[in-house]
């Protein structure tokens, strides 16, 4: 079959994706999701706090989701469910596997928008027996939220971010009692309001600077040995719930060839959101794992305007690219990359990012940080002062990037 | 238990054989002797066949090469070898000839090359050649620095060591064989005729047994009068390297081994992930298979200097092995013909290579004894579910999904795993008894998510549809109970 836009992935940012391509009159517009229902990751997030920036509303994740699946239908794109894009064919060219059969799409442009997952235990190396009872957030909505399951007994979460107060939600939701979150880092990483809220309702505390050395249970989970500096105790309980740590879902990226930004893992994409091959474009969590719904929504419909573009002009005559990088503690920067298009000095400034502004991560805390930006010795930028904290975003205006000399080296972003 | 045949508890005639461990090599013994009409009943302790050092191995099928040359390990391993390529090709069982490269990484290992060389030939592996630094880093060339070249043994494949225990317990019962699962031994009387081996759900009655009990062959061994050995369980650790690493290699990479153990490889696997292991360290537990923070960095160590680039890859699993060493260095097989008895042990971590050739050794034992073979040629091996990379699986296949929509519907996103493969090993002759044998059936929830996108789904329809209910609370079975 053959479309005009091929947007891979049916959650917040591949949604919102459609829906502007629609609007913008890009064409035909086809949404493949592999799972059963378009919505993406909301579908099972059942809290509120969902569309803020986005919808200017607050919804629960389930309906949040709801409104973007509906809105692209009703849009125009068409929504394919239970579909799994199984590799490439062509650059734009895509193999799909669903129950109707094995079938190829080719589009014009194509949009990557497969999200994020969490690196779950076996990835993080945590040693020990390997007994049911250990999972990761999203393995535990969906059993809860979607299949209805009721968990009982003790639960662990390990982590201290945003998503590890939901799983503690979930948990409590599912009928466990939550003993503690866990924590490498010397505190949690989310709002204060959400830690005081464990403590207070939930009485559930945050034992920081603890690493779980050790899961044991030969059939089913008995406990953890935790260590805190150094000191190791055992600690008992029946689940155990790994959550956070993101990796972005960039199978598909990396069987189509494209580059790879070492610091996000995903895809490295330019200021529109385009990746190393022409046409095709990445959004969402999949180049900075992970944001919030709202955010990833944000991206798709920024990418496309880029689509859009690129499909009513024609392919971009030659670029300078310029990579933009981090030093640590940066971890990593979204987008990655500027491009410059036409003879350097006469061009035009590369386009504005989503939002007017680069998505940053660092690993460390720190109070009253500032971040510059140099290229070639020469300061480009210095942003104000931030609250740094792990595994939370650092937002950094894209003022300057008119500034870049597209004859010159790669933009590098430090601590000032 | 739905499994066929092993309905009663007490049975009125005894059986020819009673094969006590339905790992690999008992599983193999008990498929070549069902085909030869002889009356087998297969017992173990576990929910399933397969489920000790049989599932958690290198899964690599030897070529015997660096066996002792004139032992009886290098010869089964040789005989074994052969015949599994064949049978797994008919079976569908997942194998490719990867080949191997033994690499010297110093002047001490690349002295010990010839030697290694002319001791593959004399165990049969005429085609190993050596390999120079250049050719090496060509056909290896995210090969880390300062190898300085290796033996090629191309006979070296790698093989599915889920599928090939199912195919062989799935042949024996279709030719008649009992199989008894959940089924502990506690004791054995032996009688003038036959023996009764008391296990934890009832007596069987057997004129011949065959202890294939692996970690557990010297207490199986020690109810029968031996005390000629003692196992040592020797933890194997392993790490499971995400599919986007496999490009990274193109054969197995072996190192020079030394006196204790084989050394840390790297090997692809039939799944198409990179395996990295294992370790060798003796343990005193016969069920200790937990991972631990020495070994796994001992690993990583040993990874990032073979193939640097892999340890920058996902881990998609890491596990624990346990291997039946014991003193001798040679297969432990003895048929003692007065006491009706076979013991096969001390196949301590070639059992999946040699099973066949071990099968066909024990029978041709035992009927040298007085046990009645048929003589017949042997049925045709029966054709598995494939669940390797390399060939087409369901997903792909246009014609499948055309006449059966199922195997369209992708269950398990990163294994590709379709609901028609799912709901097909719940309706075979020897269903999994819990998720771990749906795994090991389909693949299912074995790739780099662990279960976050599938996990809830792949447990409700094993819940819904398994063999073992999903238990229930007294008020919903009443309500459950009432006529609709």
């Amino acid at each position: 079959m053959k479309t005009d836009v091929l947007v891979i992935g049916a959650g917040p940012a591949g949604l919102a994706a459609a829906v502007e391509l629609r609007r913008l009159g890009a064409g035909g517009v086809l949404v493949v999701d592999r799972d059963d229902k378009a919505g993406g990751i909301p579908r099972h997030s059942a809290h509120t706090g969902f569309g803020g920036r986005d919808l200017r509303r607050v919804l629960t994740g389930p309906a949040y989701a709801r409104q973007y699946a509906d809105a692209a239908a009703a849009a125009g794109a068409a929504i394919r469910q239970g579909t799994t894009v199984t590799g490439w064919d062509g650059p734009r060219r895509v193999t799909l596997t669903s129950a109707a059969g094995v079938e190829t799409a080719e589009a014009g442009a194509v949009l990557l928008a497969t999200g994020c997952r969490e690196r779950p235990r076996t990835a993080r190396l945590v040693p020990g027996d390997r007994p049911r009872g250990v999972m990761t957030t999203g393995e535990l909505q969906r059993r809860v939220y979607l299949a209805g399951e009721r968990l009982t007994g003790r639960a662990l979460v390990v982590g201290a971010e945003h998503v590890s107060f939901s799983a503690m939600v979930t948990l409590a939701h599912a009928g466990a009692e939550v003993i503690a979150l866990v924590t490498d880092q010397p505190r949690h990483t989310s709002y204060a309001a959400f830690a005081l809220a464990a403590a207070w309702r939930w009485h559930v505390p945050v034992w920081a600077s603890t690493t779980v050395r050790r899961v044991q249970g030969r059939d089913r989970l008995e406990g953890v040995d935790l260590d805190t500096a150094g000191n190791t105790r055992f600690v008992a309980c029946n689940l155990l719930v790994f959550t956070g740590d993101w990796i972005p879902d960039y199978e598909l990226a990396r069987a189509a060839g494209l580059d790879i930004d070492p610091g996000t893992r995903g895809p490295r994409v330019n200021t529109t959101l385009e990746t190393s091959v022409p046409g095709v474009f990445a959004a969402g969590n999949l180049v900075h794992a992970a944001e919030t719904a709202d955010v990833a929504a944000l991206g798709g419909r920024h990418a496309a305007r880029g689509i859009a573009a690129a499909l009513r002009h024609g392919p971009a005559p030659e670029s300078v690219r310029l990579p933009v990088t981090v030093e640590p503690p940066l971890l990593w920067i979204s987008p990655n990359e500027l491009r410059v298009a036409g003879p350097p000095r006469t061009a035009a400034p590369p386009p504005a990012p989503a939002r007017g502004r680069f998505i940053l991560r660092s690993s460390v805390f720190r109070r009253l940080a500032r971040i510059g930006v140099w290229q070639d010795g020469r300061r480009l930028a210095t942003s104000a002062a931030y609250c740094m904290k792990p595994d939370r975003p650092l937002r950094l205006s894209a003022a300057w990037i008119g500034r870049a000399d597209p004859r010159g080296g790669p933009v590098v972003v430090r601590l000032h | 238990m739905n499994v066929p045949g092993s309905r009663g508890a007490r049975d009125s005639h005894p059986a020819d054989v009673a094969i006590i461990g339905a790992g690999v090599v008992g599983t193999a013994i008990a498929r070549t002797l069902a085909c030869q009409d002889v009356s087998c009943v297969l017992i173990d302790a576990a929910n399933d066949v397969g489920t000790g050092t049989t599932k958690a191995n290198t899964a690599i099928l030897h070529t015997g090469f660096d066996t002792v040359p004139g032992s009886l390990e290098s010869r089964l391993l040789r005989r074994g070898s052969a015949l599994l390529r064949d049978y797994a090709q008919r079976a569908g069982i997942p194998v490719e000839r990867t080949g191997a490269l033994l690499i010297a990484w110093n002047a001490e290992q690349t002295a010990e090359l010839p030697a290694i060389a002319g001791k593959a030939n004399r165990n049969g592996c005429t085609d190993v050649r050596p390999v120079g630094t250049d050719e090496l880093y060509r056909r290896e060339p995210h090969l880390g620095p300062g190898a300085l070249g290796a033996l090629e043994i191309p006979g070296e494949s790698i093989i599915c060591p889920w599928t090939t225990p199912l195919a062989y317990a799935t042949q024996a019962l279709a030719v008649g064989a009992r199989l008894r699962l959940r089924c502990r031994v506690t004791g054995i009387r032996t009688g003038d005729t036959e023996h009764q081996v008391v296990t934890s759900t009832g007596v069987v009655r057997c004129r011949w047994v065959v202890n294939a009990a692996g970690l557990y062959s010297d207490v199986i061994d020690r109810m029968l009068g031996g005390d000629g050995f003692t196992i040592q369980p020797r933890r194997g650790e392993l790490i499971v390297y995400d599919k986007l690493a496999r490009p990274l290699l193109g054969s197995i990479l072996l190192p020079v081994p030394t006196a204790r153990t084989k050394g840390v490889l790297v090997a692809p696997t039939v799944y198409g992930n990179v395996l990295l292991g294992p370790t060798a360290e003796d343990v005193a537990d016969r069920e200790e298979r937990a991972t631990t923070g020495a070994g796994l960095t001992l690993l990583l160590e040993a990874g990032r200097r073979i193939l640097p680039g892999l340890v920058t890859e996902e881990v998609t699993a890491s596990y624990a092995g346990l291997r039946a060493a014991t003193a001798d260095r040679d297969y432990q097989i003895r048929v003692d013909r007065a006491r009706r008895y076979a013991c096969v042990a001390g196949i301590r971590s070639t059992g999946l290579s040699a099973s066949l050739g071990i099968a066909e050794y024990v029978a041709g034992e035992l009927a040298e004894a007085g046990l009645r073979l048929a003589g017949k040629p042997e049925p045709d091996p029966p054709v598995m579910p494939y669940i390797g990379q390399a060939g087409t699986r369901p997903y792909a296949d246009a014609a499948r999904i055309a006449a059966d929509p199922e195997y369209g519907r992708i269950v398990c996103h990163c294994e590709r795993v379709t609901r028609g493969e799912i709901m097909d090993a719940l309706a075979s002759p020897l269903p999994p008894a819990d998720l771990d044998g749906l795994r090991r059936r389909t693949r299912v929830l074995n790739g780099r998510c662990q279960g976050f996108y599938c996990a809830a789904t792949v447990a409700a329809l094993f819940a819904g549809t398994g063999p073992v209910p999903a238990p229930r609370s007294p008020t919903q079975a009443a309500v459950t109970a009432e006529p609709a």
